[in-house]
């Protein structure tokens, strides 16, 4: 009866075997967001977004909160990284991404030519911070040159020239500085880079700004989490994350000096400063680097969502097109109260609007 | 039957789904460290290396204490201790890995990154393998890990092994007045011998594979580098680590570091079952 | 260097230098054990103070919480998630692993049995790892997502070789003279195997199957390409949405900065463990009583 048995389960698995075959060679890509929508709960339609771990935090709180008003559906948020959020919704597998690099526009031809336009919704600014653990030490200036040297491997310990030259009466110790970064494609990362591009000649020629430079030194940390539990994990780490992570995990980080030449904390006035006075354009694709405005933090950046212009086009049901409006209105309006209250600065003004305006523009519900 | 068929379908579908990356790369897979995904470089070499570095580190560690514990339990404890203590031992191996990760990171990691690391590699005096600066995610601390999850199975086969050894060998050294030492020196390790090495491979093997513990500890970073205070990747944990976030390629690239790391796993194996097997129908 | 055994035999006295040896060996193997048990004593007592605060009621039966930063909340989505996979995979690997275990036992003979055997030992080497990325090229992409099933298909692949190789030997300890008498009164081979050396066997084969369930309820690795993870808690009859699993929370929390995911992550560690254990100490109690019984 075993030999029987076994034959049977043999037969079975060459059947599908040949029937893997039959149909494998270019399977569809998968993520974990598709085909989940029966199983979570809610009276609306599901959603299922991914991308950016710098809103991580903001988003999944908010989707618990929308969660709860009347007749909105469950948003399913997973922070895999802005690079895989431009690639799963270019790829459809979610129905929203979350990225905090805008996309190239080699990424907007790829994602045309699969589903028609794309809009970038801002639904909140925070800020890029240098996190750091030194025993001791609350208070630590730092310019953008010193920060790249760092970032390159040139300036390996804590009391270097460079570093103590900026902080006059802080006695820093001969630790050797253990370097964190990224390790997958990351908006916060392409921010970074960004600023120390702008900052320093040698970044700019060397790794560049990327969402994944070649990075020359260091440890890496998955997510913006990632970074944070390195740095906090290891003293003389120094690493950068959105600022709610350092926060809300107590962790230090450096006052950096902005354009005007004045060191400036990342906070949220900091980081709201940098919002305004800007001239934000109609694509909504902008970077808020190195701001010009008065107490300005320089490493600012919006959080955008990534959806579809014209629902239908992109072979969008009506209700989740319908349900992706609700939730993105939603994001803009009782969103932005509670935006504060998890450390992340609420769109300006002249911002909001043209955010609102896009979203009442989303077409196919 | 259906195993022998279970292990064809997973060579055959995994090498199907890398091979068009692993061609289009060629030899580089193997021979380059550089590795980019989303620029295209997908070299795995500070891959493979880091295996080989954090399973040396661990068998380093583990084996003398893992033949110790097993000559112990099965020559000189007292009767009375020899199950309790075995089965603390094999307690050791139900600790799931993701445990021995977790425990890895939130206190070994620390500990060791900011009161170990550190004054050693000062003391070193730049000797590169002891190179700064030093993190608590690295190399060695993945290998201490590794070392702890080997252990277990090295001692187990090694008894398994020891148990073969007919008694009327150990009674001749015994009647000839050996000490303790040279009965296990005369009587035991002679005949144990391959079999014993035997058991260090599987230990070997289990310390390649292993993944999740290593992902956690080990730091992240795709650069070869001497110092076994640096952080770094094996192939086990960069598939962990970054299939979640891959696409395209780059997950058939991951896919190809697996078929890597299941070949290599298999050669060392397939050789320390043999050596296994060797030693008990030897015996026979 | 006069040889071990001759200058034993010739020697007869110890020596002084054969005594310090003696010693030095003796210190070394006693030192193993001390420092063997050390890892052990480190890891179980911090997963016991930790998880011990942070394992309550509420833990077994939410969900985590929606922020971040918040205590509380728990890993009912994980726990429900591996009890769902785990009674899939055996459902999968039970009657596979048992029936091959019985057929290299009472038919295995020559070299293909070799084989087999030889390949099961080694399929109990295979990196867990690399059965997820298998699972993931042969189920999640044919089927075009993750799946609580593929998960179960992942950790039955990680159970059989085991439970083949416990049942095979459990099954070797039936004495042959019940295989005979039942074949002497005329039985056919197969219902000798089904009522006579299968009973015999039950309480072994028990235990040799509960000891893989309690291997596989551990592994993370393979549910990271396969399951995937997801936030809320899934129904007890889904089988074909992404799911969670204990392990994969553990992992997640312990990858994290926020202290409330590393709190979850010990409770989570500590109730994986009594499941492991308590599945392990039961395996082994039903040994025990059948060899009382058999006494």
């Amino acid at each position: 009866m075993s030999v029987k048995h076994a034959a049977l389960v043999l037969t079975a698995l060459a059947a599908s075997a040949i029937v893997a075959t039959g149909c494998g060679g270019d399977t569809k890509e998968v993520t974990g967001q598709s085909a989940n929508a029966s199983s979570a709960g809610g009276s609306g339609t599901a959603l299922n977004g991914a991308g950016s771990t710098f809103q991580e935090p903001l988003v999944v709180k908010w989707s618990g909160d929308y969660g709860t008003t009347k007749g909105a559906g469950s948003i399913n948020y997973q922070g895999v990284g802005s690079g895989a959020g431009i690639e799963q919704f270019t790829k459809k597998t979610v129905d929203f991404g979350g990225t905090d690099a805008p996309m190239k526009d080699e990424e907007i031809a790829a994602a045309q030519a699969a589903g028609g336009d794309v809009l970038h919704i801002p639904i909140a600014l925070g800020a890029v911070v240098a996190t750091y653990n030194l025993e001791g030490i609350d208070e630590l200036k730092l310019d953008g040159p010193t920060l790249a040297d760092i970032y390159e491997g040139t300036v390996t310990k804590w009391n270097d020239e460079a570093i103590a030259d900026l902080n006059d009466g802080v006695k820093l110790p001969d630790t050797d500085i253990a370097v964190v970064h990224r390790t997958e494609e990351s908006g916060t990362t392409f921010v970074f880079t960004g600023y120390l591009s702008a900052v320093d000649p040698e970044w700019a020629d060397g790794p560049g700004q990327s969402k994944a430079p070649k990075w020359p030194v260091g440890t890496g940390g998955q997510g913006n989490d990632g970074v944070a539990a390195a740095v906090q994990q290891q003293q003389g780490a120094i690493g950068y994350t959105e600022i709610s992570y350092a926060l809300q995990n107590d962790l230090s980080f450096a006052q950096l000096k902005n354009e005007d030449g004045e060191f400036v904390q990342a906070s949220l006035e900091s980081t709201t400063a940098a919002g305004e006075g800007f001239d934000y354009p109609d694509d909504l694709r902008f970077s808020l680097l190195n701001s010009k405005t008065k107490g300005a933090y320089p490493i600012v950046s919006a959080t955008w969502q990534l959806v579809w212009a014209d629902g239908a086009k992109a072979g969008q049901d009506k209700a989740t097109t319908a349900e992706i409006k609700n939730w993105l209105t939603w994001e803009l309006t009782d969103g932005q109260d509670e935006a504060a209250s998890l450390d992340y600065a609420p769109l300006p003004k002249d911002l909001l609007d043209k955010a609102t305006a896009a979203v009442d523009s989303i077409q196919g519900d | 039957m259906v195993v022998l068929v279970v292990l064809g379908l997973m060579i055959w579908f995994t090498t199907m789904r890398s091979l068009p990356v692993v061609q289009a790369t060629g030899a580089s897979f193997v021979t380059s460290s550089d590795w980019l995904p989303s620029a295209g470089d997908l070299g795995t070499l500070s891959f493979v290396y880091g295996t080989l570095v954090t399973a040396a580190v661990a068998m380093l560690l583990a084996v003398p204490v893992a033949i110790g514990v097993a000559l112990f339990l099965s020559e000189i404890a007292p009767k009375r201790l020899r199950t309790p203590l075995a089965y603390l031992i094999d307690l050791l191996a139900a600790v799931p890995s993701v445990v021995y990760g977790l425990w890895g990171v939130l206190v070994l990691v620390p500990f060791l990154g900011n009161h170990v690391w550190g004054p050693v590699s000062d003391h070193a005096g730049g000797f590169p393998l002891f190179e700064g600066p030093a993190t608590g995610r690295s190399y060695a601390t993945a290998g201490i890990v590794l070392a702890i999850m080997a252990l277990p199975i090295i001692t187990a086969i090694t008894r398994e092994v020891i148990a073969t050894v007919p008694s009327a060998h150990r009674e001749a050294a015994l009647a000839l007045g050996a000490t303790r030492w040279e009965v296990i020196r005369l009587a035991v390790l002679p005949y144990a011998k391959s079999g014993i090495t035997g058991a260090v491979m599987l230990g070997l093997g289990r310390a390649m594979g292993e993944t999740i513990a290593v992902a956690l500890v080990i730091g992240g970073s795709s650069t070869i580098s001497a110092s076994l205070f640096h952080p770094g990747y094996t192939m086990a944990s960069v598939i962990a680590n970054e299939f979640p976030e891959a696409t395209g390629d780059h997950i058939n690239a991951l896919i190809g570091i697996g078929v890597l790391l299941f070949v290599l796993t298999l050669i060392i194996n397939v050789g320390a079952r043999l050596l296994v097997w060797r030693t008990a129908r030897k015996l026979r | 260097m006069t040889d071990p055994i001759e200058s034993l035999v010739r020697g007869g006295t110890i020596t002084r230098g054969r005594r310090t040896r003696n010693h030095v060996a003796t210190l070394w193997m006693v030192g193993s054990m001390l420092l063997a048990l050390i890892p052990l004593v480190l890891v179980l007592s911090y997963v016991i103070s930790k998880g011990v605060a942070f394992v309550s009621w509420d833990f077994l039966t939410q969900a985590e919480p929606f922020g971040f930063n918040e205590r509380g909340g728990g890993f009912w989505n994980g726990i429900k998630g591996t009890i769902k996979m785990m009674a899939l995979a055996s459902v999968i690997a039970i009657p596979i692993g048992v029936a091959s275990a019985v057929w290299l036992v009472e038919f295995g003979r020559g070299w293909f049995a070799g084989t087999v055997r030889f390949v099961v030992d080694v399929m109990t080497g295979v990196p867990s790892v690399f059965v997820g990325v298998f699972v993931y090229s042969f189920v999640v992409l044919n089927t075009g997502h993750f799946s609580t099933w593929s998960g179960s298909v992942a950790l039955a692949l990680l159970m059989l070789p085991i439970i083949v190789k416990g049942c095979e030997s459990v099954l070797l300890l039936v004495p042959d003279h019940l295989r005979e008498a039942s074949l002497a009164l005329g039985v056919p081979r197969w219902r000798s195997v089904l009522g006579v050396v299968l009973p015999t066997a039950a309480p072994g084969l028990v235990t040799a199957i509960m000891l893989a369930v309690a291997r596989a309820a551990g592994e993370t690795a393979p549910l990271l390409f396969t399951t995937f993870g997801s936030r809320v808690v899934t129904g007890w009859t889904s089988f074909n949405g992404p799911d969670s699993a204990l392990p994969l929370l553990i992992y997640r929390g312990a990858r994290s900065a926020y202290a409330p995911a590393q709190e979850r992550a010990w409770a989570g560690a500590l109730v994986l463990i009594a499941m492991i254990l308590i599945l392990t100490i039961a395996a082994r109690l039903i040994t025990v009583r059948k060899g009382k019984v058999q006494a």
